[in-house]
């Protein structure tokens, strides 16, 4: 029987995943992907909770979020394309002009 | 109302020129000397009423200004004789002096600036006799402060002006921590600030003489600095620096009178005074007086020499407070203003025709300006005591109540005369006669200054006759008949002719030294260079002022303040805030690194903090 935990466990995993990747990976892209990972664990235990209780609340949620997950994802996708472009290059570490 | 309107009517004017007016110069001289004749004729009815009925109550009117827990101030005027004397000589003098001032000051650089500051004058002097209580008195006696400030720092490009300004605010500045000092001890005493209710007060006997003598003598060094005596005299002659009008209306018939009306107003408490108080400041004026007559006969600057014989004069007056003798100080004071506005007026024309102060540099006047050298003669004789100008009738007053009192203030008194014969004498001869010295074409000034000396040597020479014996009401019953203890005065012929007598001895000494011809330079000087020397020197005292209070204790309070200031409070408090802002701030930084996955990690970390908190709590 498949029941609310076994959903929560899956939606930690996936987050962990995706924080992991976004601390350690160096490819910005490989960053952007993991945070569709964490937007995608928290749908899960969103959806999760919403068929538990029995509300559409939930479901509802989910809808708006992964269309402006979609929308975030052109916006960033974009913007690195426009500073590889500049900077040849993907890796967060050498884009560190914002400091002091 | 109209009481209250003596008030606003100045303010108003000063106001509109400061604020309005300033561009028009001939606009703001109207609207100031508008103001000070609406004033005298709102005081002159009140004086006829006051003469046809000495006897009438003391018009009072007041309302709450200020009320704290416990304490109560109120602001209030007080209309009797005393005051309305005062006011007519406030307001009829003042209105003579900025017709004058037209004249005078025509052509001069911030011209509108000064008939500003003249109606702030007016208004805070008329504060200061309207008072009916010691709060009051001593904001509107902080305001003449300001307001002599203000003017005897007219020309303040002038460094000497500037400098003199500051010392006659400073100066008084003493005195009047004393005063207030004094109408605290009154206050903690009696309970109250009102001058007729301290009256009852006092006159019921409800506080001890100790405690009286003690706020006598503190309420008296606010006459002191502003009355210009001994030893916070300084500041007088140096006030010489404003502009003539300014040192005949402030600094000679009516500001430094303040002080001694003040010690009128306050009468109830002299009155009540221990003998030691009183012959304190009995002893302080007839010192003042003589130590003043000395150095006047040491200065050449005419205008310095009128301000020695203001002190003089001042001296006297407190002399005779001291003595007991009020109604007479207030006589004195009244002939004084007179013709000591008369012979500052007259040395003011002197000098806009000789552009110079000296008066070795003046000679054989007379022919070129007859108006200005008659009533200039006439102030003289009235400033001399001469029988029958005004000031003999008034000087004898305060002569024989200081025989009554005590018989070697009264040998101060007849010898500060003769002094006086004689310095009078000297500046009249050198100025007006003798040898022509002047450069240049001196010329009679104009009728706008003319016809104010006229008029004020018609009441120097005639003004006396109010205290004439027998006449009923005379000056001394007026003034004493609104207090309730009589001005009793007895005319004393063995006193009229001894000060007489030291009079023309003083005339005729000085006519023999210094009506010799070709004479370039003081005789007392070539005679008597060390004794000259002194008194030129004004008796040191500036110069022990200058060098032991200013240079040590002065600048030696200043150092320890610059010492606060810069090290503690700017390189300790301020800096040091500054600095550990600045090290805070420099050590935070190292956390912007610009690495998107430090922040991250910072997120991330806090986020695994607040579950650890979340678990355990």
């Amino acid at each position: 029987m498949v029941t609310l935990t076994h959903f929560l466990i899956l939606s930690f995993i996936l987050f962990s995943i995706g924080v992991a990747g976004v601390l350690l990976r160096r490819s910005i892209i490989i960053v952007l992907m993991s945070l569709e990972l964490i937007f995608n664990s928290v749908n899960i235990s969103l959806a999760a909770f919403s068929y538990y209780l029995q509300t559409l609340n939930g479901t509802v949620l989910v809808v708006f979020n992964i269309t402006v997950a979609a929308a975030e994802v052109a916006i960033g996708l974009a913007i690195l394309v426009n500073v590889y472009r500049s900077r040849k290059s993907i890796n967060v570490e050498e884009l560190n002009d914002m400091r002091y | 109302m109209d009481i209250w309107a003596l008030l606003i009517i100045p303010l108003a004017a000063a106001l509109l020129i400061t604020l309005v007016t300033r561009k028009n110069e001939d606009l703001s001289s109207f609207i100031s000397i508008g103001a000070i004749v609406l004033c005298f004729f709102i005081v002159f009815p009140y004086l006829l009423k006051m003469l046809g009925n000495p006897h009438m109550e003391a018009l009072e009117q007041s309302f709450t200004w200020l009320q704290v827990k416990g304490l109560t101030i109120e602001m209030g005027t007080i209309i009797d004789p005393l005051s309305i004397i005062m006011l007519f000589i406030v307001t009829f003098v003042g209105s003579l002096i900025h017709i004058y001032s037209r004249g005078y000051m025509h052509g001069e650089h911030g011209f509108s600036r000064f008939f500003a500051c003249l109606s702030l004058f007016i208004f805070s002097m008329l504060g200061i006799v309207l008072s009916n209580n010691f709060i009051m008195i001593f904001v509107f006696w902080e305001l003449v402060g300001l307001a002599s400030y203000l003017l005897i720092g007219f020309y303040f490009e002038k460094a000497s002006a500037a400098d003199a300004a500051k010392k006659a605010f400073l100066v008084n500045r003493v005195g009047d921590f004393g005063f207030i000092l004094g109408i605290f001890v009154l206050y903690y005493a009696t309970g109250t600030f009102n001058f007729i209710e301290l009256g009852h007060i006092i006159a019921a006997g409800k506080v001890d003489s100790a405690t009286l003598g003690l706020a006598a003598l503190l309420i008296f060094c606010g006459a002191v600095g502003k009355s210009a005596q001994f030893p916070l005299h300084v500041w007088l002659p140096d006030a010489m620096e404003g502009p003539t009008p300014v040192s005949a209306l402030i600094h000679a018939a009516t500001m430094v009178a303040a002080g001694v009306y003040m010690l009128a107003r306050a009468s109830f408490l002299y009155s009540a005074a221990p003998h030691f108080a009183m012959m304190t400041i009995a002893y302080i004026g007839g010192f003042t007086a003589l130590m003043a007559a000395l150095l006047a006969l040491g200065q050449s600057d005419i205008k310095r020499i009128i301000a020695y014989s203001t002190l003089s004069s001042l001296g006297y007056m407190v002399m005779s407070v001291g003595v007991g003798g009020t109604s007479a100080g207030m006589f004195y004071l009244t002939t004084h203003a007179f013709f000591k506005a008369l012979l500052f007026l007259g040395a003011g024309s002197v000098i806009h025709a000789c552009h110079t102060n000296e008066i070795w540099h003046m000679g054989k006047l007379f022919p070129k300006m007859k108006v200005t050298a008659v009533t200039f003669l006439l102030g003289s004789f009235a400033m001399m005591g001469i029988f029958p100008f005004s000031g003999f009738w008034s000087k004898d007053e305060i002569l024989s109540a200081a025989y009554n009192a005590d018989t070697f203030l009264f040998g101060l008194g007849v010898f500060t005369a003769f002094i006086t014969a004689l310095f009078m004498t000297k500046l009249l001869l050198v100025t007006f006669f003798g040898e022509k010295r002047y450069h240049g074409h001196p010329h009679e000034s104009p009728g706008v200054m003319t016809i104010p000396l006229m008029v004020l040597s018609v009441f120097a020479v005639f003004a006396g006759l109010a205290g004439l014996p027998g006449l009923e009401p005379n000056f001394g019953t007026f003034i004493g008949g609104g207090h309730g203890h009589g001005g009793e005065h007895h005319f004393n012929y063995a006193v009229a002719t001894i000060s007489t007598a030291a009079v023309f001895l003083g005339i005729i000494i000085g006519y023999a030294l210094y009506s010799k011809k070709d004479m370039h330079e003081d005789i007392l000087a070539v005679k008597f260079p060390k004794v000259f020397r002194v008194l030129e020197n004004r008796f040191y005292f500036d110069y022990v002022y200058d060098n032991y209070l200013v240079k040590k204790i002065y600048n030696g309070i200043a150092k320890i303040s610059n010492f606060i200031e810069v090290y503690i409070i700017i390189n300790f408090i301020l800096n040091g805030i500054a600095y550990i802002t600045r090290q805070i701030g420099r050590g935070l930084r190292l956390t912007i690194s610009g690495q998107l996955q430090h922040y991250t990690l910072v997120m991330v970390g806090g986020v695994f903090v607040l579950m650890i908190i979340f678990v355990i709590f």
